[in-house]
């Protein structure tokens, strides 16, 4: 996984002009996707290819290790696909809002099956949003504009 | 008419054709639209991840049909991905086999399903050859001096 370390400049006062995402996808060329349409919108992308590795980024893993908290604080939104093995997204949004340390982290859910039980379940364990595959760069412009409190 | 205006020329012409044969769908222009000058082969990555992992798949589904007993589930979660990553690239027809694929898995039919993956086969190789000479054209565009627009 890669993932900026470097300190964020403050341009202008603003909150996190390259707001830090963390995508899940187990799928790679999804994984390529959505890092590509992210950095278009001036993120950083840190990319995880299924739940237990993303926990481990955050620091919920079982393997401790330093810098754990440097991840998390630094961690703006997470986006996650659906349909993973082993770990779905909708398990590790669960997860995500159990912890004290990470559930005000928006959490974005994505899947190529439009399924109204999916979404809602998902919406109500407390996902910010759902977005239907493939994305697009509009889709990702919105999200940024949602969840990252621009203001147009 | 000069070189590079023939070229030019050609390669809208074919690009044409390649969307109104269903090649390739509005998210293979996506694709192009995510391309530029920070990614300027971002195009020709994605689509050689995706032919691997098509390859990978086939052969894959290939071992697990021909078994006595066929784990229908290992077939469809391969179909299953096969059809998110044709999506994301835009590889319709590939797509379109991967909806018939899944039904046939869900019926656990091997003859359905050895069909489909001959289809899967048959389409992987037409799109690599469409998008080889699709890359061999914008390479002589570039070569001649030229830019490649992104698709209208």
């Amino acid at each position: 996984m890669d993932g900026g370390s470097m300190e964020d400049a403050m341009v202008g006062g603003g909150y996190t002009d390259e707001p830090h995402v963390l995508a899940v996808d187990d799928n790679l060329i999804d994984r390529k996707l959505v890092e590509r349409l992210l950095k278009n919108s001036s993120c950083k992308v840190t990319t995880a290819e299924n739940g237990l590795r993303a926990l481990e980024y955050l620091g919920l893993g079982d393997e401790k290790r330093t810098a754990l908290e440097d991840n998390v604080s630094k961690v703006n939104l997470i986006i996650t696909d659906y349909c993973m093995p082993g770990m779905t997204g909708y398990e590790l949004l669960k997860k995500i809002k159990e912890s004290s340390s990470l559930k005000e982290i928006p959490v974005v859910i994505m899947s190529s099956e439009n399924i109204p039980t999916r979404i809602n379940k998902c919406l109500e364990e407390g996902a910010q949003m759902f977005m239907l595959k493939p994305l697009k760069q509009s889709d990702v412009a919105k999200l940024r504009c949602n969840l990252m409190n621009c203001r147009s | 008419m000069d070189v590079l205006s023939q070229l030019q020329r050609q390669l809208a012409d074919f690009l044409a054709s390649l969307y109104r044969e269903g090649f390739v769908d509005d998210q293979f222009t996506q694709l192009q639209k995510l391309q530029d000058e920070s990614s300027p082969d971002f195009v020709m990555e994605v689509v050689s991840l995706f032919f691997e992992d098509c390859e990978k798949l086939v052969n894959n589904m290939a071992k697990v049909l021909e078994q006595q007993v066929v784990d229908f589930k290992q077939v469809d979660s391969h179909v299953h991905q096969l059809k998110g990553s044709s999506s994301s690239i835009g590889a319709a027809r590939i797509r379109n086999v991967c909806i018939a694929f899944k039904t046939f898995c869900e019926a656990q039919n091997r003859e359905g399903c050895l069909r489909c993956l001959q289809q899967v086969n048959h389409e992987h190789a037409q799109l690599k050859a469409n998008l080889q000479s699709l890359f061999t054209l914008e390479r002589q565009i570039v070569a001649a001096g030229g830019t490649v627009p992104a698709m209208q």
